[in-house]
């Protein structure tokens, strides 16, 4: 299964925050941006300045630009999504909705313009992104569960591997502690920060939390099995709870039953409304207009690398404004 | 006495049972030490390879990840082992067997980066979104998601790997250490006779190569069966 429009490229390496890198930018001030051009070094350009973010919005997009050598795939976005907003990206296929939803999360960098995430520039380099993806969840089109783990292991994976190194962070810092309080008079001595958790607890505690969830989506059963044995349900199902094991606050969905057997979509989509009930902030491509309608507060509608259109799915669907958006649902309803 | 007598003669020796021994032990160390350290160097080097090189830290590690492979793949093994042994180990003192499979290791090495590096890039780049997606470390998401499905996709072009390094060690001879081809090209000399030890050495050779490819299917199928369960 290879996914449809992305070019297959010969590395599995570029995740993000390769291309764009910036040394300073806090709200006004300029921005220094270092810019890798292909085959060269890096260079310093101008870009677009930051604009002072707002401080109640979850994820924020400043002029969002993205291009993949002359094509230019998103032009200029801006927009911001607000906690328990429930956001949903329609748009032909090409338009640029999974280049949009990735550049959310850092997974590819902007070619230009800024995301902010609670406040936070990702594209800042002082900004540790694996700390914050880890307060963002992401559901992909082909699922991509761990293949050489079983499901348990996938969900555990990463809060285990969190917590190890969070742990070793807490020892390590004891430790200079204690080396700094053997010069020190016994009344100044620092106290060592309290270690509550062993290895082993943090291994339990995980595997708890994810079989709570293996439980709630009924698969618990399926626990010790592997990827490849489960159908593209429950395998999808299994990727969100993986992203959900991780507590995140917001959740971003890339076309997540686009992959299914039709007799599986119900199943996930029921999962998603269930989560979107509980008041999780998402953000959701889809072509499953029917499910875009019932379940998200707000409808985008990209087109061309723009937003052409947006408001709520009653605006939206029952009254479409532009001729490209009348056409496209011309096709797809 | 016919030449199959001087040699059964000769191999029911004690002595020359026991230099048998020590010879096929030393081919064995050598291959696998060889392959173990290759393998490390091979991870290594491929896991530099296929770094994003957004630094300057990484364009340098590549430089060299390049230079190393281009080096020991466009020389002999011959060469590079008379190389080793009469100028850059000279001077150290350490068991012969121990320097062989070191430079059989650094050569094997070479290979083996680009073995992993295709076993890697064979890997689904959803893999790492994943692993990325989830807030590990590039490094983390390598070491625990990507390496060890590219290793399972080339398990058996490791085991190719193994086998003609196994094969290739008979060349230690010529640096004077006691492996199997050694031991056997002294009885041969020492009975004038060369036909029927150089077959049993080639038949010693040929069942060791057969052991092997029994391994290696046992491995792939264990590898097939841990994720259909
Ligand atoms: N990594 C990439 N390299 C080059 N082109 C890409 C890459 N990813 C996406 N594109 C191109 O960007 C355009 C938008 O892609 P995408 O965001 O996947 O659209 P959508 O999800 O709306 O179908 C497509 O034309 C696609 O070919
Ligand atoms: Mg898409």
């Amino acid at each position: 299964m290879k996914r449809d429009n992305i070019p297959e490229v010969e590395n599995t390496a570029e995740c993000g925050r390769g291309n764009r890198l910036i040394d300073a930018v806090s709200p006004q001030e300029k921005p220094v941006v270092r810019k890798k051009v292909k085959g060269q070094k890096f260079i310093k350009t101008q870009v677009t300045p930051v604009e002072p973010c707002d401080e109640k919005a979850m994820l924020e997009v400043q002029h969002l630009t993205k291009s993949f050598g002359e094509l230019k795939v998103l032009d200029d976005i801006s927009t911001k999504i607000y906690p328990g907003e429930k956001v949903s990206i329609i748009g032909p296929s090409g338009s640029g909705k999974s280049t949009f939803l990735r550049c959310l999360n850092v997974l590819e960098d902007p070619t230009d313009g800024y995301v902010f995430f609670d406040g936070k520039n990702l594209s800042n380099l002082k900004v540790d992104i694996n700390v914050e993806r880890r307060r963002m969840g992401m559901v992909f089109q082909q699922f991509n569960l761990f293949n050489n783990m079983n499901v348990l292991r996938n969900i555990t994976l990463v809060p285990v591997y969190v917590g190890l190194k969070e742990l070793a962070k807490t020892k390590r810092h004891n430790f200079f502690i204690k080396i700094a309080n053997i010069f020190k008079k016994k009344q100044d001595k620092k106290p060592l920060i309290p270690i509550e958790k062993t290895k082993k607890s943090i291994k339990e505690e995980a595997e708890a939390n994810a079989m709570r969830l293996l439980q709630r989506i009924g698969l618990s059963d399926k626990a010790k099995a592997y990827p490849s044995t489960l159908s593209g349900g429950q395998r999808q199902r299994i990727a969100i709870v993986r992203a959900l094991a991780m507590n995140p606050e917001v959740m971003l969905f890339d076309e997540p039953t686009s992959a299914l057997d039709p007799e599986m979509v119900g199943e996930v989509l029921s999962l998603i409304k269930e989560l979107a009930d509980e008041g999780m902030t998402m953000v959701i491509v889809t072509h499953e207009m029917g499910f875009a309608r019932e379940v998200s507060t707000r409808v985008l509608f990209m087109a061309d690398g723009k937003i052409t259109e947006e408001g709520t799915p009653k605006e939206l669907f029952g009254n479409p404004k532009t001729e490209r958006l009348k056409d496209f649902f011309s096709k797809v309803l | 006495m016919s030449s199959f007598e001087i040699f059964w003669n000769r191999v029911s020796n004690p002595d020359t049972a026991m230099s048998i021994l020590n010879g096929l032990k030393n081919t064995m160390i050598i291959a696998v030490f060889g392959l173990l350290l290759g393998f490390i160097i091979g991870c290594i080097l491929a896991s530099v390879l296929i770094m994003p090189s957004n630094n300057i830290v990484a364009k340098v590690l590549k430089r060299i990840a390049d230079l190393y492979i281009a080096v020991f793949r466009g020389t002999p093994m011959m060469v590079q082992l008379l190389l080793m042994h009469f100028a850059v180990f000279a001077t150290v003192r350490i068991e012969p067997v121990v320097e062989v499979s070191l430079i059989f290791g650094f050569n094997s090495g070479a290979y083996m980066a680009e073995i992993i590096r295709s076993g890697i890039n064979a890997v689904d780049r959803g893999q790492m979104e994943a692993g990325r997606s989830l807030g590990m470390g590039y490094a983390a998401t390598m070491i625990r998601v990507v390496l060890p499905q590219a290793i399972k996709n080339v398990v058996p072009t490791i085991g190719n790997e193994f086998i003609s390094l196994l094969k290739e060690t008979s060349i230690v001879s010529a640096i004077g250490l006691a492996d199997l081809t050694m031991v056997f090209k002294s009885i041969a000399t020492a009975t004038y006779e060369y036909f029927i030890p150089y077959i049993a050495l080639a038949l010693i050779y040929f069942v060791l190569v057969l052991i092997v490819t029994l391994i290696i299917k046992l491995l792939e199928r264990r590898f097939a069966k841990s994720e259909k369960r």
